[in-house]
């Protein structure tokens, strides 16, 4: 049967994507944000997965103001880097994994979450630079397949901590019932602390980002109550995309161990997150 | 709907009254996300610009480029650094210029750890400044 052994928190400011497509990433601006990923490189080396289920949000790319799903499934055979404005990132398509994207989409409507189903659709950078620091350069193709899960945190409400943890957990039966025998990485994405709008830009609260990765690890059912107001007001309007990472944490077991954690600020206008949870 | 993220300062929520007053002017917004718009917008901005029926208060704010009245208006932040882009401006320029700071200034405000979270979690604390 297919497992979850680990997950990986991880921020996806653009930026961070245009620093190694541009091989800035030792300047010292950058090489501080990159350090922290040389422990994960290797870590995803010894622990390869054969698929990704990773959760991100579309930033207005593959969704316009005109549909807004509050989950969507990539279910494709591949999805293409989008055009933000500059062109698409150099990197390879992303391919899916079908099979067990389809059996997601229907255990887990099945299991009353009602997601929408993406048969064509372009990833941005909210998808492709979590894999670019976790894998680092990459030549033709990704090392694995990825089924993408994108949230929408962009209009508000986001769905809310707890809905995304559930999710997780649904998400994680999912994958238990799935018959082949592969190893399936969870990935929550965005954040952390940040604030990219109005006279408020700019805002960074370094307390309130470590005390989530502390409930994340220790607590996950507290980190799920914390509410819309308290992110917006506390970790700036954009840092609500942190419901992300919720899912990841609910697809594995209740107990997990923090074997890696990077925080560093800033990276453009964000406080940079990064932890790696292993099921024990 | 009691809208209690109207007390944080410095910021438009981008729910779904502002979605609904802003979809023109994000639409368009977006629209500049391929080439062959942003050319076609930089060859005549008025006769571009009547292809979305925005108001004309958020005409005026992409004319003016009033990054934060556009946010007031129904704008989104994601959708609003399209036009930016297309403008040549950085993300972080943008930022900067919303906040009223120089770039620079931004930057090193950044690099020192950016905008605290002290004073800056409700109204009443801005106006009391």
């Amino acid at each position: 049967m297919a497992y979850v052994k680990a997950g990986v928190g991880c921020s996806h400011v653009p930026a961070i994507g245009v620093a190694m497509d541009t091989g800035i990433t030792e300047q010292p601006y950058w090489q501080p944000v990159f350090k922290g990923f040389e422990k994960s490189r290797q870590w995803m080396k010894d622990n390869k997965p054969d698929v990704i289920f990773l959760v991100y949000n579309d930033h207005c790319t593959a969704f316009s103001a005109e549909v807004i799903p509050t989950f969507a499934l990539g279910c494709a055979a591949e999805f293409q880097p989008a055009d933000e404005g500059w062109g698409p990132r150099p990197v390879p398509v992303v391919k899916g994994h079908q099979k067990l994207a389809s059996h997601i989409a229907q255990s887990v409507i099945l299991d009353e979450f009602d997601l929408t189903i993406m048969n064509k659709m372009e990833v941005d950078h909210g998808l492709t630079v979590p894999l670019s620091v976790m894998f680092g350069d990459v030549e033709d193709e990704w090392p694995c397949p990825v089924i993408p899960l994108a949230v929408n945190v962009v209009q508000y409400p986001a769905p809310t901590g707890n809905r995304c943890y559930q999710l997780g957990k649904a998400v994680r039966r999912a994958i238990d019932s799935y018959e082949e025998d592969i190893n399936v990485m969870v990935f929550g994405t965005g954040g952390m602390s940040h604030q990219l709008q109005a006279q408020r830009a700019g805002l960074i609260n370094p307390e309130f980002d470590k005390r989530f990765l502390d409930l994340l690890t220790e607590d996950p059912v507290a980190g799920s109550q914390i509410t819309h107001l308290e992110y917006m007001r506390e970790a700036g309007s954009e840092g609500i995309e942190l419901v992300m990472w919720h899912v990841m944490r609910g697809a594995l077991n209740e107990k997990v161990e923090e074997v890696h954690r990077h925080y560093h600020v800033p990276a453009s206008n964000t406080a940079v997150g990064h932890v790696i949870l292993e099921n024990r | 709907m009691a809208k209690e993220y109207e007390d944080i300062p410095g910021t438009f929520v981008f729910d779904a009254d502002r979605s609904r007053e802003g979809y023109h002017l994000n639409m368009f917004c977006i629209s500049l996300r391929l080439a062959e718009n942003r050319e076609a917008f930089k060859a005549d901005p008025e006769a571009y610009m009547a292809l979305y029926p925005m108001t004309d208060a958020q005409r005026q704010a992409v004319r003016d480029r009033a990054w934060n009245g556009m946010l007031e208006l129904g704008g989104n932040i994601y959708y609003t650094a399209k036009l930016a882009a297309n403008d040549g401006i950085t993300f972080q320029e943008l930022a900067a210029k919303m906040t009223g700071m120089a770039s620079e200034e931004y930057r090193d405000m950044m690099v020192k750890g950016g905008r605290s979270i002290e004073g800056n979690r409700s109204k009443i604390e801005w106006e009391n400044k």
